[in-house]
């Protein structure tokens, strides 16, 4: 729909907000932008009432810049952190009930599909690892099982951080939070591994002090998802408050934290490949060439 | 001649019955050929003009060709008895292409968020549960109300466990009646049919734009079969008017309503109370409003015959079936008993139900639930409001899966008549109501009072 539901009706432009007309006359919508134009143009998602030093809402900015379409794309979270932001958003987002993301994003997408059969409207999942980990697992494996064609974002800070600093499915093992009092007695779900094996046709891990990386990965996340199949981004978005990092140490924590357990990983299948090439014009993943070679 | 297939069953429809096999059709032919023919026709000449005839089908069977005319659009559901039948034929309907969408979902929390999701996105849902279902899904279906989500879902009611059991028992009803949906309790199959497909258009009203439940009891109504007369099945009611809600739907076409826009109103402050408050308000405000478009399409939110009479049976679901009955077996013992039926739960029939209990001196509720939930609607509704006031005895009560001996309804209106009411339960050994006496002290009236209790439960 492009602009067209963001914009003012004639005759009613001096009485919209300043922040609403810079919207429409400078915002996202209708245009590419990337995370390297930022400042030049006004973005869906500026102010927010996340902490000071929010790893997490620096992760949605940038995820949000990414959305290949943000004019036709639909958010969907559940409680937590990333909600708080989230919802700031101009980009229409649902939030249902705990851990239902999956499950409302399921019936969502095949319901848009229903009613515009001929044309693309994301629906991207943006929920914690609480959320999506533990309570909401059982509706995430079947969306995937399913081959349901959103993208999942997992906000991973390794804790309940909304909640108060509890010890969630993702934390590490031994990490002493609370509802852990003795540490946490068994590993961090290899959720990567899981979405893989479920179904996942892409497949993602990504720390924020990369937003070219960011960018890339949810921009491919989002393409694939549209006619390949569903589509995972697990990212570290630390909770400083929780875990007490210094306001001025997060990005470092990030640094530390890639090399420690978050790698960056990509997992795309053939199938994926050949649609970003064919589709969307990704020259990497276009067939190579061999010299001499004689085709059948 | 070409070989003969093997004859399938089929209802006096015509259609396969109690597969989850669509029909056959030739080869090089359209499967969906009979739904593209279907018409889209005004919801008076659909209710009350089209040319109906009387078939003999199940309750399922009665939900199945309710939504093949419903212009539904998307259906998935979790495998419960008694529901599964009504679902998987639901899935006939969609290998025939009545139904867009449909798939069997992973549990029931999952489905009616799926559910939510979906109906969010403009499309008509349809969707079934029972028993334990209900519960595993509630936390979902009690928040469509307040995401005013105007979608059809039939509660075919069973036992919630523990104990395991699988048998009629409509006490779920009690977990529904206060999420701010419509809810309306179907006596037959005859309601199956027409409460589905009104439903949607009670529930899709702009100024109601809430979810319809539709409950009704498992097996006496999904399983057995009865008289359904209804509309041939080339004709459909109008599709759902994504833009015509109270609230707008989200599809990225038109500016979405957020529940959750601004951070004050999730945490605790005036601005959150009051917002939540206001909410509340509106959902229970729709639900009133709905109260024209039943009495509309349904002609009222209760059934009432003969309200003159002293004797009132109240009823909703089967028991109104069995009241039915009992009012007849009364009949022949020279006591004339009226009877009210209650169509819609929610919007509960208050005023309607003073009224026609106006002349009452004896009123009996037979429920098929341990709680009562229907005794205490009614004793709220009427208390204070009648002078004189009538007595109201809450029973009989079947529960488990019992079936309700109409032979019960009777003794407890002869009972109420002479102001002896079974519910009224002889208290224990040495309890203060028995004077202190012990049970083996009891007195031959205490006695009496117990063997009437024991009879009667």
């Amino acid at each position: 729909m492009s602009l067209d539901y963001v914009k003012v009706s004639p005759g009613f432009e001096k009485y919209i907000a300043k922040e609403y007309r810079d919207f429409v006359e400078h915002g996202p919508f209708g245009k590419k932008v990337s995370v390297s134009q930022v400042g030049t143009f006004k973005e869906a998602l500026e102010e927010h009432p996340m902490c000071a030093g929010c790893a997490m809402t620096l992760f949605i900015r940038l995820a949000i810049i990414a959305f290949p379409n943000p004019e036709d794309t639909i958010t969907v979270g559940t409680a937590g952190c990333g909600r708080l932001a989230i919802s700031q958003a101009m980009i229409p987002f649902v939030y249902g009930n705990y851990g239902d993301t999956n499950a409302v994003a399921s019936g969502l997408k095949r319901g848009l599909m229903t009613r515009f059969p001929d044309k693309y409207k994301d629906v991207v999942v943006m929920a914690g690892d609480g959320g999506l980990a533990d309570i909401g697992f059982s509706m995430m494996m079947h969306s995937w099982f399913r081959r349901e064609k959103f993208t999942t974002i997992m906000l991973d800070n390794e804790v309940y951080g909304n909640t108060g600093g509890q010890e969630s499915g993702m934390t590490t093992r031994g990490a002493v939070l609370k509802m852990a009092p003795l540490g946490k007695k068994f590993d961090k779900i290899d959720m990567p591994q899981l979405a893989k094996t479920a179904g996942c046709v892409y497949v993602a891990t990504v720390v924020p002090n990369n937003p070219r990386r960011v960018e890339s990965v949810i921009k491919k996340a989002v393409l694939i998802a549209r006619e390949v199949g569903p589509t995972y981004i697990q990212a570290y978005t630390s909770c400083n408050i929780e875990y007490a990092i210094p306001t001025d140490k997060v990005m470092e924590d990030a640094n530390n934290v890639e090399k420690d357990r978050y790698q960056f990983q990509e997992y795309i299948t053939d199938e994926a490949k050949q649609y970003l090439a064919d589709k969307w014009g990704y020259s990497e993943y276009k067939k190579k060439e061999i010299p001499g070679e004689v085709k059948a | 001649m070409s070989e003969q297939e093997p004859e399938q069953k089929t209802n006096p429809q015509g259609d396969v019955i109690s597969t989850a096999a669509p029909v056959k059709v030739e080869a090089g032919k359209d499967p969906h050929a009979e739904a593209k023919k279907q018409r889209v026709v005004t919801p008076e000449y659909f209710f009350f003009e089209a040319p109906r005839e009387r078939v003999f089908i199940t309750g399922s069977e009665a939900g199945k060709e309710a939504v093949r005319r419903a212009n539904v659009d998307f259906s998935i559901a979790y495998p419960i008895t008694p529901q599964s039948e009504t679902m998987q034929l639901i899935g006939v309907l969609y290998g025939e292409g009545y139904v867009k969408e449909y798939y069997r979902g992973e549990e029931e929390n999952g489905v009616m968020s799926t559910m939510a999701g979906a109906s969010r996105a403009g499309v008509r849902c349809f969707t079934a549960t029972a028993g334990p279902g209900t519960l595993r899904g509630i936390e979902p279906i009690a928040s469509w109300p307040g995401h005013r989500l105007p979608l059809v879902a039939i509660f075919t009611c069973r036992v919630v466990n523990a104990p395991l059991a699988i048998q009629p028992d409509n006490i779920e009803i009690t977990y529904l009646l206060n999420c701010g949906m419509i809810l309306f309790h179907a006596e037959n199959q005859q309601d199956v049919f027409d409460f589905i497909l009104k439903g949607f258009l009670i529930g899709e009203a702009n100024d109601v734009t809430l979810p319809v439940g539709i409950a009704y009891d498992g097996f006496f109504v999904t399983h057995a079969r009865g008289y359904v007369w209804m509309p041939p099945k080339d004709i459909k009611i109008p599709p759902r008017q994504a833009y015509h809600g109270a609230v707008p739907v989200l599809d990225a076409e038109n500016p979405p309503a957020r529940l959750s826009r601004d951070a004050p109103v999730q945490k605790s402050n005036f601005m959150a109370y009051n917002i939540h408050n206001v909410w509340q308000q509106e959902v229970w405000g729709a639900t009133e409003r709905a109260k024209k478009y039943i009495n509309y399409y349904m002609g009222g939110l209760l059934e009432a015959q003969d309200t003159d009479a002293e004797v009132l049976l109240v009823a909703s679901g089967s028991a109104a079936a069995q009241s039915r009955e009992a009012v007849r077996l009364l009949a022949e013992q020279g006591i004339r008993a009226g009877i009210v039926k209650i169509r819609s739960l929610r919007p509960f029939p208050t005023r309607e139900l003073q009224q026609a209990c106006a002349k009452a001196k004896l009123i009996v509720i037979p429920e098929y639930n341990y709680v009562g939930w229907l005794a205490k609607e009614v004793k709220s509704a009427l208390y204070g409001e009648l002078n004189p006031t009538p007595l109201i005895i809450g029973g009989p009560r079947v529960f488990g899966g019992m079936s309700m001996p109409v032979e019960l309804i009777v003794e407890t209106v002869l009972g109420g008549l002479k102001k002896v009411s079974p519910t009224q339960v002889p208290v224990g050994a040495g309890a203060k109501g028995n004077g202190g006496k012990k049970a083996d002290e009891m007195s031959a009236d205490d006695k009496s009072k117990l063997a009437h209790f024991y009879q009667n439960i």
